[in-house]
């Protein structure tokens, strides 16, 4: 027979407090069975001998102190897992929701995960060619790496997203499959079906698995939805050896709802009202990429935030930039210049870029390339700056042939087709081409050897 | 143990446990919590409550299991077989979690520190008979191709040997010396002692700072030189390079022992530690690097309690090698992330906080830290030191947050890292402005005798054209560089040469990533020349600093750094010969 506890003492916001119920351990599932025999979930996240605190993840509405009874579940949340799920929808909690039933599970896995033991992880070093020339060159998607995209509203990271998962590519293909594993957490319907409906259309639905929460529903469920998402991640990755991508977005409103639940638990507040284990919290998600030893698969992550206000100083995306191996920036400036993706070059960054470019990975000439682009780019800010305010009359030479190729720059290597997929060689022949703008002795970055073969080859095709 | 003192779990919130009515728990005692035996610390006691943190993830623990008491400090074990290896925040070595469990790491796992079975051929330096005092080496063995390990008597012990091994083979656990304390007990020395990693260990007396750390890095060495024994932080928003910075010190520094503290950081970044160091080798050496470096990893998503012990873990480690005579150098990355670890658990024992949350103890913490660092003369009269260099890891980037605050009240060297220098993909990004170093005083001694004795005055030649590319470009900012008189650009130019030829180091070039100090002296004293020639040529000659870009002679210093490698000296010569024949 069921353990069933009756009555609880203090119901504020999600949370619940039960008194005497101490039959259970902490972080356990429980069911909340209501008088009309309706049931909700909740996790406990505080004990003592006297009470237990359960957070519920429908929220409290319309349970009182008496008309609801609680049965332990002796486990925390489990995900039943099969390689069924592929192609299927869930809710943010892992319950299917696209009317095709229950999953026949192989094994159940805890959604909170394990750390994974640096010893046995695998350094990144594959490239992924995305097709787009502004990361594949200048920041470059790397296996089993997490690369967020740094975005504001209104901005198009949804279609920057829908655009990698769609021509994302492995340069060796080693047979192992790909999948897609997409978590939307508090999205607004439309940015759901978006991603739904492009899916579709590429026929990458029958290869994803969905995780929705939107944002009408439970604010606690979104706290679990990505957990959820890296369980089935790490299941098809590391039991079924498949390369992975997780698209999370919009981890914002993860984070909103992890302060919103952190204030009705009274925990003392640190930035901007953030608990103080934000850091942590968000590092459970984003370490869960990455390769192991054991086994062929890969987890790489491309979460989406949207910063607020634009601001990049912000706890959330800064926390992230800690945590992440890099970040993609898009830029409200560009966008406005009508240029897509509107990537921000310079704030831009792929720490893992440097291991996986390069002979033998991409191109030769990539890393000394990409690394002029950048320092002549960051030069054309400082032209731009100058312009501002001496006049773009009066500029020296060079400095005009700068504005030049910084507007150049942006327009036909940052700024690309919704659909263009750009192979590596074309991205970096583009490069070349806008580099040639400038005269070889601002090439600074490019060694005089890589500068004659360039030349040479360029002569060959003439 | 005949009585094992037991208690009972009261509650659980997070990693902080409560227990009930269990009087004989001391303050930073080691408990095991729970039916799988969690490792956990006593950090508080109120009246009836016993607050105790669990290094290990707590989510299946239930009301009313055991906490046993250990009735001891929370404590590492040191001895040979640490080197090369990798550990948790608490010393649990991870290649061994990884045979019990996996490529996860599962919870309840014990593993010491030294693996008490293994064999070392053992060489016994003591004599019966011989007084010992705390400290004293009593035998050595070959730990690595690089470090002969010390077996030392634990400091707090002393008395006469009374009975000695011959040299031969031993496990860790089997006993050497024998020695007759002052009540009359006997000691058996083995090659493994314990130390409560809360507690510095102790030395004679410190020394003065006298030595520099070299690292190999430019900007470092000649601008803001760190010693031995000395402390310094490096601040930067992410993205900055502070990983990577700290990677290169590691690499090159000319310390014997290096211990990297992954605290809080990324999984993949240790990975990339443990892979890179066993293929690099020591540049003095030939030896791979792995070889005199130990690594402690508690990844950001690891239990963050251990994080707040990985520091301590790691220092205690460094003191036990310092205390066999070594150099050590402790690189933490970072130390904002154990300052969160605290004010995470502070949080969960609701105490008061002070700044953006932090517990107000932030900064006693903090000095407690960095003040284990120092050059000594230790107890067996032997002089060692630990070096501290600490990531900060500023929220927003901004320098004002109390981590980095705090930090710089008790560090002497302080190297900041800059966004736009790392946007420009200027690397290292140390800003040459904000940073600075208080060890120059202390070294020029040094520098003098075993660089040049002018290598001081070329420095602050260097320095002094650097502040005033500064004030230039703040009119370049508004009027453009054009309107310049010709002296000052070439002021301009210079300083160019020094940011791009001299301070701008590539970590991916072979003849660039590492510059031993003779070299970098060779460097100063060539782009000083052409200083000096090229003022010569505009003040006396009139002649156009565009003229003399167009010479190719700047770019020809710039590109040095590549074209002259490490043992190659002699080719400075040409270059300075190059200088020295400009002629209009």
């Amino acid at each position: 027979m069921e353990l069933q506890y009756i009555g609880l003492k203090d119901i504020s916001g999600a949370i619940v407090i039960a008194e005497g119920f101490k039959d259970v351990a902490y972080d356990e599932i429980v069911r909340i069975i209501l008088d009309d025999n309706s049931e909700r979930i909740g996790r406990v996240i505080e004990i003592t001998e006297e009470f237990a605190v359960i957070q519920i993840f429908e929220g409290t509405k319309g349970i009182s102190l008496e008309n609801c009874r609680l049965c332990p579940t002796g486990r925390p949340l489990m995900l039943p897992l099969s390689k069924e799920i592929l192609g299927r929808k869930f809710d943010g909690v892992g319950r299917p929701m696209d009317g095709l039933g229950e999953i026949y599970y192989e094994k159940k896995m805890d959604i909170n995960g394990k750390p994974m033991n640096p010893v046995s992880r695998r350094y990144p070093n594959s490239f992924i060619q995305t097709g787009i020339s502004a990361i594949d060159g200048l920041m470059t998607l790397i296996r089993g790496q997490k690369l967020p995209i740094f975005s504001g509203n209104g901005l198009p990271h949804d279609n920057l997203a829908v655009q990698i998962a769609a021509q994302a590519k492995i340069a060796e293909d080693d047979n192992a499959e790909f999948g897609i594993v997409f978590a939307a957490m508090g999205v607004k319907h439309d940015v759901a079906n978006y991603f739904i409906s492009e899916f579709e259309k590429t026929g990458a639905i029958s290869r994803s698995v969905m995780f929705i929460n939107t944002s009408s529903d439970p604010v606690v469920e979104r706290i679990l939805t990505p957990r959820c998402a890296l369980t089935a991640a790490e299941y098809l990755a590391f039991e079924h050896n498949m390369h992975v991508l997780v698209i999370m977005t919009d981890i914002t409103s993860y984070c909103e709802a992890l302060r919103e639940v952190s204030a009705s638990k009274q925990e003392i507040p640190s930035r901007k009202g953030y608990p103080g284990y934000l850091y942590s919290d968000l590092a459970t998600l984003y370490e869960r990429a990455g390769m192991i030893d054991t086994s062929k698969g890969s987890i790489t992550q491309i979460p989406i935030l949207t910063m607020p206000n634009d601001d990049i100083t912000h706890p959330i995306p800064d926390l992230t930039g800690y945590i992440t191996e890099g970040q993609i920036v898009l830029d409200r400036a560009l966008s406005q210049k009508n240029i897509y993706p509107p990537i921000s070059v310079l704030p831009s960054l792929s720490r893992l870029m440097k291991d996986g470019i390069g002979e033998g990975y991409t191109l030769k000439e990539h890393p000394e390339v990409s690394n002029q682009l950048f320092s002549s780019y960051a030069k054309v800010q400082d032209v731009r700056a100058l312009a501002s305010v001496i006049g773009e009359d009066e500029l020296s030479d060079i400095d005009k042939l700068y504005i030049k190729f910084g507007a150049e720059f942006e327009r036909s290597f940052v700024g690309q087709g919704r659909h263009e997929n750009r192979s590596i060689e074309e991205s970096i022949e583009k490069a070349w081409e806008i580099l040639g703008m400038l005269p070889e002795s601002e090439l600074d970055r490019i060694s005089p050897d890589t500068l004659k073969a360039h030349s040479s080859k360029a002569e060959n095709i003439s | 143990m005949e009585n094992i003192q037991k208690s009972f779990i009261y509650g659980i919130n997070g990693p902080v446990v409560t227990v009930k009515n269990a009087p004989w728990l001391k303050m930073l005692e080691m408990v095991y919590v729970g039916e799988e035996k969690l490792i956990g610390e006593v950090i508080a006691v109120h009246g009836d409550d016993t607050i105790i943190q669990v290094y290990e993830e707590t989510s299946g623990l239930k009301i009313g299991e055991e906490v046993i008491s250990s009735g001891e400090l929370m404590s590492i074990m040191l001895g040979p077989g640490l080197i090369g290896n990798i550990y948790d925040g608490i010393g649990r070595p991870l290649k061994q979690v990884e045979k019990e469990s996996g490529a996860f790491i599962s919870r309840g796992i014990s593993a010491d520190a030294i693996d008490k079975e293994q064999i070392f051929k053992i060489d016994i330096l003591v004599n019966a008979g011989d007084v010992l005092s705390g400290g004293a080496i009593v035998a050595e063995t070959v730990e690595t191709s690089l470090i002969k390990h010390k077996i030392m008597l634990p400091p707090n012990i002393s008395g006469e040997a009374v009975e000695v091994r011959e040299s031969g083979e031993f496990k860790c656990s089997d006993w050497l010396v024998k020695v007759r304390l002052e009540n009359g007990e006997i000691y058996e020395v083995c090659a493994i002692q314990k130390w409560p990693i809360r507690t510095p260990r102790p030395y004679i007396r410190r020394e003065k700072i006298s030595k520099p750390l070299i690292t190999g890095q430019r900007i470092v060495d000649v601008l803001f030189p760190l010693a031995k024994g000395g402390t310094a932080a490096i601040p930067g928003g992410f993205g900055t390079g502070k990983t990577m910075t700290q990677h290169q010190l590691a690499k090159w520094s000319d310390a014997e022992i290096i211990i990297y503290i992954g605290c809080g950081e990324r999984g993949n970044e240790m990975t990339q530690v443990l892979e890179e160091f066993t293929g690099l080798t020591d540049p003095k050496s030939g030896e791979p690097l792995m070889n005199r470096t130990l690594l402690i990893a508690n990844t950001s998503n690891m239990p963050v309690a251990a994080r707040e012990a990985s520091i301590y873990t790691g220092i205690t480690i460094a003191e036990y090698y310092r205390d066999m005579g070594y150099n050590v150098a402790i690189m933490a990355d970072s130390t904002s992330r154990w300052a969160e670890a605290l004010r995470e658990i502070s949080g969960r024992l609701e105490e008061m906080p002070a700044e953006e949350g932090f517990p107000a103890y932030l900064s006693s913490r903090l000095s407690e830290f960095y003040e284990r660092a120092g050059f000594v003369t230790n107890l067996n009269n032997t002089q060692g030191s630990v070096t501290i260099i600490g990531a900060v890891s500023p929220q927003g980037g901004d320098f004002s947050e109390p981590v980095t605050q705090n930090t710089k009240r008790f560090i002497r060297c302080f190297w900041g890292l800059d966004k736009s220098l790392a946007y420009a993909r200027h690397y290292p990004a140390i800003n040459w402005h904000t940073s600075y170093s208080e060890y120059i005083d202390d070294l020029s001694q040094w520098y003098e005798a075993n660089v040049d004795k002018d290598f001081l005055k070329l420095r602050g030649e260097i320095v002094r054209i650097l502040q005033e590319e500064n004030s230039l470009m703040e009119i370049v900012k508004l009027i453009g560089a054009d309107v310049l008189p010709e002296d000052q650009k070439l002021t301009l130019e210079i300083a160019r040469v020094i940011r791009v030829g001299f301070l701008q180091q590539n970590a991916y070039h072979a003849n660039d990533t590492y510059v031993p100090i003779i070299k970098q002296y060779e460097m100063l004293k060539i782009i000083l020349k052409l200083y000096k020639k090229c003022k010569s040529l505009v003040e006396l000659e009139g002649i156009s600093v565009s003229q003399l870009s167009k010479t190719g002679i700047f770019d020809r210093v710039i590109k040095m750094k590549y074209d002259i490698s490490n043992d190659e000296l002699e080719k400075f010569k040409a270059v300075g010969e190059e200088i020295d024949k400009l002629e209009f």
